[in-house]
């Protein structure tokens, strides 16, 4: 657990240098919602119908982005085969993938965290229960990022592997999509969360489930 | 040969055995809802292959034996057919009873994902060259894809959805319809065996052509 928090440092400081993923996630994220914006013109001028479609519109920034995002996590370590003095360091496999998923997760919640103001100013919306919105992003997102990295993880042996990865990865992650998404727009349209509790609960499991399969086959995939 | 007798009396039975079908309040159904006698089983058949594409990429991954790899790969292959044969007769009767081929719905929806999740099993195989490391990551792409699966399967129970639902109650305390009479059960029943038993035979012989695949390739590295 340490140990995947040491890799994760080690990327986020590299990120912090560099700053090429997150400036990709943060501006295709941003052009997705002006894309929409542009589209949905008409309605503006009405919350409610702007309601409707924000969930929508924020989960599809989020996982464009996010899909990018994972895209480059495996990719940096092939290069100059830093991958194999990983799997020679005296940790646990686990850990490689933990690291990724943390890195990853945070790359989210920061670019989720510029989008949502950002839709605010778009779409003219002002967001209610944030609060519970944001838990729900929370465990959508989280959901996202576990299976993604391990897809990104199977994918980066293969031939053209960022063509596979969002193929391979939006059926599979969609059991925590749909209730994050659901959940996200009955909350937008002023449902109270307890009437949601079903989603929340799906959403919650497979998180879990997710994570727990994961942790437990990945080592099958770094094992050469 | 055996199973092609058996779908023939299925099919047949389907045809001219069964009863005409009656709703709760005395209205006679449909022919159309004859489909669900070929649906149901195939959904059944679909879902079984997928168990077989999780328990054998586990046992791959155990025993290390490729064995168990070819039995995932044609497991695979034909769950993908059946899942496909799914959607499309829900769509068939759909159109007949809905109005419509589609409607967004979660049994629907997730029915879709299912048979694209497989899809992308197989493309995953197809773009991994060595034979040995497309063994093991497919392996681990088939038990994860799994995950997905009971979430097809009790879509129709956890959420509000138009699919009908047959046996069991859900959540929302809609009971299933079942069926009325021994005659409709047993048929559904043959069915379910028939198909089954096509499932078995079709997986076997891509087994066999797998194998032997395998075995000309060796010859021919030698």
């Amino acid at each position: 657990m340490l140990k995947g928090l040491n890799i994760a440092f080690k990327d986020l400081k590299i990120e912090s240098r560099a700053r090429e993923i997150f400036i990709s996630m943060v501006v295709f994220s941003l052009l997705i919602l002006i894309i929409f914006s542009i589209a949905f013109s008409d309605l503006l001028s009405s919350a409610s119908k702007t309601a409707t479609v924000a969930s929508g519109v924020l989960w599809i920034c989020f996982i464009f982005a996010g899909t990018l995002g994972l895209n480059r996590t495996f990719a940096t370590e092939v290069q100059n085969g830093c991958m194999d003095a990983l799997k020679m360091c005296p940790i646990p496999p686990n850990s490689i993938y933990l690291s990724k998923v943390i890195f990853v997760f945070l790359l989210m919640l920061l670019v989720e965290i510029i989008t949502i103001p950002m839709f605010s100013v778009l779409f003219n919306y002002q967001f209610t229960a944030i609060i519970w919105v944001g838990i729900v992003i929370l465990l959508g997102s989280f959901g996202f990022v576990v299976v993604g990295c391990l897809i990104s993880a199977l994918v980066i042996r293969a031939r053209a592997g960022e063509m596979l990865l969002p193929v391979l990865l939006l059926p599979l992650s969609l059991p925590v999509i749909i209730p994050a998404v659901s959940a996200t727009s009955g909350l937008l349209r002023g449902e109270d969360i307890f009437s949601l509790m079903s989603y929340i609960r799906l959403l919650v499991v497979y998180d879990f489930v997710f994570f727990a399969v994961s942790m437990l086959v990945f080592e099958y995939v770094v094992e050469d | 040969m055996f199973t092609v007798l058996m779908l023939v009396v299925a099919f047949g039975a389907i045809f001219f055995y069964l009863p005409v079908m009656k709703d709760s309040a005395g209205n006679v159904l449909d022919s159309s809802f004859n489909i669900f006698y070929f649906h149901m089983p195939i959904a059944i058949v679909a879902y079984l292959a997928f168990f077989v594409v999780f328990v054998s990429s586990i046992l791959y991954l155990r025993e290390n034996d490729s064995k168990w790899d070819m039995v995932s790969l044609s497991a695979a292959e034909v769950g993908v057919i059946f899942a496909f044969l799914v959607l499309a007769t829900g769509s068939i009767w759909a159109k007949a009873i809905w109005g419509w081929y589609w409607v967004w719905e979660p049994r629907l929806t997730t029915s879709l994902v299912l048979f694209l999740v497989y899809v992308g099993y197989l493309m995953l195989r197809t773009a991994l060259d060595d034979p040995l490391k497309r063994a093991r990551l497919s392996a681990v792409f088939g038990i994860v894809a799994f995950v997905s699966v009971p979430l097809s399967f009790l879509s129709i129970r956890i959420w509000r959805s138009a699919h009908p639902l047959m046996f069991g109650g859900s959540l929302y305390g809609q009971d299933g319809g079942g069926l009325e009479g021994s005659s409709l059960l047993l048929v559904l029943l043959f069915n379910m065996l028939a198909f089954v038993m096509l499932f078995i035979g079709l997986t076997s012989f891509k087994f066999q052509n797998e194998k032997l695949g395998r075995e000309l390739e060796m010859a021919k590295g030698r």
